[in-house]
């Protein structure tokens, strides 16, 4: 059997969590909101009504392509991308073609780097709901998520497996969340996840001629699957000599794998041109500058300096900054207390603080009471060391011959003495101690 | 039938003075007279009644004939089409909105060719109008409605949309006046989209200074089009007498073979002429097909470039047009509506659209650039705003490039996004027909073309309003 490795893109989109839609005034916040009640004649594709590009929106996508290292042209556009389908009311999409608001960003991950084609926006369509109405099948549509921004994320096809699609995916998931832009919530469908997977020789230089694009997966372990199936198949059906079909599958969570939902032997002609109702963009140098300004000190930084700053290690600093929120409490608290960063590092990875309930000032007092709970006397110390000693002659014995491992013993009969009072750290200097005499 | 026969100005005059009253505004006699030109699709039969509470503010509750591409808010908007023949919108377009809150009242929905598509309301899909001036003729299109109404003391004034055309072109086919703004001078928003990037609407009246009392009324940024300007909007009436003394005039197309020796050609020629008694500077610029300097480049090209960008953008307008809204699917297009569309879908498509659609933006950038450079020179062109006289009812049949042929000589000023106006420069006195001049000037300045459209009016018999 010949080596084959997997080649692998993904598309992402992200929908923005601005206050209003990409081209209209209606609130771009639709989860399970009544159907139809956020709509306009914009979003409604009503005669003479006209698409307004919604600035912060823009702003946004820009945001995001400089987080991702892109490169932000100073000319953009819109475009029609123009298809069927009863979901989007004017018959076409607005997108970007030929002119994305980013390109050419980058986001390492410990299994390799994985470029960024471009960044673009566009708008969200409506959703169909397949039901039974009066004993009819019929199919509803709610406009309601018409027209919400969408970010378009696409990678080049830099992707080997699919724990590196995962991690890639979690970064950029962190990257997302830190900017503020999305909650990026797959449950919700805010983030949802489109790899295009195909296999090759191990050292074939070209590209595959062949793609499959896997659909309706909600989340980073299900990419993770999603491909995973995909190049087994691939494999089995290259193996026999033949070519898998260009197509898009969707992902069946239940069976744990693909299947086919659409051919897609050429790739469909979307007949793109400028929109029209949008006048061209341009920027001015000082605009992507304002905007780079207002960008947080994003995850992998963070992380770094938490574990210099505070002599944290690696794993405890990841899980801090794992949401921008935590690395902020976490720093907050350590400022307004006298408590080494590392206790409360370890209290807030292991003990699952509810940062939105606790105040930092409240956590430090919790962290200093158990602290004093944890203090007793020298004397009642001295006490109980004395007791235990006598009573375990022989694993005195045997510390003394060299088993060490007895002293952790001889702690915790001390601590249960104590009721489990007393530092243990403590008593196991003391206990040295009185040991060796 | 008073009331109607007044222009703007005077109507306002004598509303102000209680010479007149707004209880004639729908008499059976337009109704009759409607029936006859088959002018409105539909009436408002409200208008009385929303005329009376209007006295107060400047236009007194005047009413205003405006084309059924415009949406107004619970009366019928059908843009001419049977797919939206029981559309009633929930909204006004701005233009509408504009005009009601200055006191304007909609007297009734004008037709149109359907989804402006023509040059002749004979596309749309409830028959055509009739020519007031000689009722064999056509009213030209598509503003050809609004034109006629205007003609036939239907209204006071009339709201129109040219793309390439269709305000001039009807407007000089009825004798009567009409203005087409710089592209972005005027609000798109609710209007049923034709051709996105050269829609303007404007306005269609009985003289020049009743277009720009309109005009200060509806032009002007609007939050629902992203396309409008932020320019400032002038009075456009403050400088209406100023004149054209000394400034530039070059007249364009009189030499061009298909129009030598016309009658349009030789009005034009004697417009050139009174213009030079009023003190202008005359100069004809010559007509080029390889875009010498100095000269005019030929406006066939614009032709093929305007009916490729217009086609393919048509196409993608009219796709929410799917049935699944509406209750009248596609089965309810005319046939020059699925002509365009077949042909935008075509020319957008893979392949296809470096050769034509990309194609017709290069050209339209050579035509952008050769007035930028003709500005340079002259404050004004001036041109005849139609081949000739209005044609016969039915001319269109069997003659799909009717409209663009009719319209050559406005259109590569319109792909260009240029102001333009046209009023009457000669009148058959055997047909009755008329002949229009096109006055056209750079980007943003329609003050320049409505004080000399003003002095010509003045200066000359043609308007029947005077």
């Amino acid at each position: 059997m010949k080596q084959y490795e997997p080649v692998i893109g993904m598309e992402i989109h992200v929908e923005l969590a601005t206050q209003s839609k990409m081209f209209c005034g209606c609130p771009a916040d639709h989860f399970e909101k009544k159907p139809n009640t956020q709509t306009c004649p914009v979003c409604l594709a009503m005669p003479g009504g006209l698409p307004v590009p919604n600035k912060k929106a823009i702003e946004w996508a820009i945001k995001l392509g400089l987080a991702l290292e892109c490169e932000i042209p100073l000319f953009s556009k819109f475009d029609r991308k123009n298809y069927f389908y009863p979901d989007l009311p004017k018959g076409y999409q607005i997108s970007q073609y030929d002119k994305p608001l980013a390109v050419h960003g980058k986001i390492d991950t410990k299994l390799g780097m994985v470029r960024i084609h471009r960044v673009h926006l566009e708008e969200d369509t409506g959703k169909l709901l397949h039901t039974t109405v009066e004993g009819k099948k019929v199919t509803l549509i709610d406009f309601n998520r018409s027209g919400v921004p969408l970010v378009e994320i696409v990678t080049e096809p830099d992707i080997h497996s699919g724990d590196h699609a995962k991690l890639f995916l979690k970064k950029l998931h962190q990257i997302i969340r830190y900017l503020g832009i999305s909650s990026a919530d797959m449950e919700k469908g805010s983030m949802r996840l489109e790899p295009n997977i195909s296999v090759k020789p191990v050292g074939s230089k070209d590209l595959p001629n062949y793609k499959v694009e896997v659909k309706n997966i909600n989340s980073f372990n299900f990419v993770k699957k999603a491909i995973e199936y995909e190049v087994i198949r691939h494999i089995a059906l290259l193996e026999q000599g033949k070519t898998p079909v260009q197509e898009t599958r969707g992902w069946m969570e239940g069976k744990n794998e693909t299947i086919s939902q659409r051919l897609k032997e050429e790739a469909n002609d979307y007949r793109y041109f400028p929109e029209p109702d949008i006048p061209p963009m341009r920027f001015s140098s000082e605009f992507i500058e304002d905007i780079r300004k207002q960008i947080p000190e994003l995850p992998e930084k963070v992380k770094n300096r938490l574990m210099k700053m505070y002599d944290i290690n690696k794993s405890v600093a990841e899980i801090l900054t794992q949401e921008k929120e935590l690395g902020e409490y976490f720093e907050k608290t350590v400022s307004l207390s006298q408590i080494s960063p590392s206790i409360i590092a370890n209290v807030l990875v292991n003990q699952s603080v509810n940062i939105q309930q606790v105040k930092p000032e409240e956590l430090i007092d919790l962290i200093n009471k158990k602290q004093q709970e944890k203090q007793v006397d020298a004397g009642v110390v001295a006490t109980a060391i004395e007791a235990v000693i006598a009573a375990n002659a022989k694993a005195i014995e045997d510390y003394k011959k060299g088993k060490t491992a007895v002293l952790m013993f001889l702690v915790g009969m001390v601590k249960r003495e104590l009721k489990g009072k007393g530092d243990a750290e403590k008593i196991k200097v003391l206990l040295e101690g009185k040991i060796h005499g | 039938m008073k009331l109607n026969s007044l222009t703007l100005k005077k109507a306002i005059s004598k509303l102000q003075h209680k010479e007149i009253s707004l209880s004639e505004l729908v008499e059976e006699a337009i109704k009759e007279k409607n029936k006859e030109l088959h002018i409105y699709l539909t009436l408002n039969n409200e208008a009385v009644r929303q005329a009376s509470s209007q006295t107060e503010k400047q236009l007194e509750g005047i009413p205003i004939a405006v084309k059924d591409n415009f949406l107004t808010k619970g009366l019928r908007s059908t843009a001419s089409s049977n797919v939206l023949k029981d559309f009633i919108p929930p909204f006004d377009a701005t233009v509408v909105m504009r005009l009601k809150q200055a006191g304007g009242v909609v007297i009734g929905k004008t037709n149109l060719d359907a989804w402006a598509h023509g040059s002749s309301t004979e596309t749309s899909a409830f028959g055509s109008t009739k020519n007031p001036r000689n009722k064999e003729y056509l009213p030209g299109g598509s503003s050809g409605g609004s034109a006629a109404a205007v003609a036939a003391d239907l209204c006071i004034a009339a709201i129109g949309s040219e793309t390439a055309g269709s305000i001039r072109q009807p407007a000089s086919w009825c004798g009567v006046v009409g203005l087409k703004p710089t592209y972005g001078r005027v609000s798109r928003a609710g209007i049923v989209a034709m051709a996105s990037s050269t829609d303007s609407p404007g306005p269609i009246g009985k003289t020049v200074e009743d277009c720009a009392t309109l005009l200060n009324l509806i032009a002007g940024r609007d939050i629902y089009d992203a396309t409008t300007s932020p320019q400032p909007v002038p009075d456009f009436t403050k400088q209406i007498q100023k004149g054209v003394k000394g400034i530039r005039i070059g007249i364009c197309y009189t030499d061009h073979e298909k129009l030598k020796g016309s009658d349009a050609a030789k009005a034009v020629s004697e417009a050139g002429k009174i213009f030079e008694r009023l003190g202008a500077n005359i100069e004809l610029v010559p007509v080029s097909e390889n875009l010498q300097k100095g000269h005019i480049f030929d406006p066939n090209y614009a032709v093929a470039a305007y009916t490729v960008v217009q086609r393919s953008e048509v196409s993608s307008n009219l796709a929410g047009y799917n049935g699944i809204r509406y209750d009248y699917g596609r089965a309810f297009f005319g046939d020059e509506a699925k002509r365009r569309i077949m042909l935008g879908t075509f020319t957008l498509s893979k392949g296809y659209s470096d050769r034509y659609y990309i194609t017709a933006q290069k050209v339209r950038s050579l035509y952008i650039n050769n007035y930028r450079e003709l500005f340079g020179t002259y404050d004004l062109l001036i041109a005849p705003t139609s081949p000739g006289y209005a044609q016969k009812l039915g001319a269109t049949k069997d003659n799909p490039m009717y409209g663009e042929l009719e319209d050559i000589l406005l259109e590569p000023s319109t792909i260009s996004g240029l102001p333009g106006i046209s009023v009457p420069c000669y009148r058959d006195p055997k047909t009755n027909l008329y002949i229009g001049l096109n006055i056209m000037a750079n980007y943003w300045q329609e003050e320049k073309i409505i004080s000399a459209a003003y002095a010509f009016e003045q200066a000359t018999q043609w308007n029947s309003w005077k």
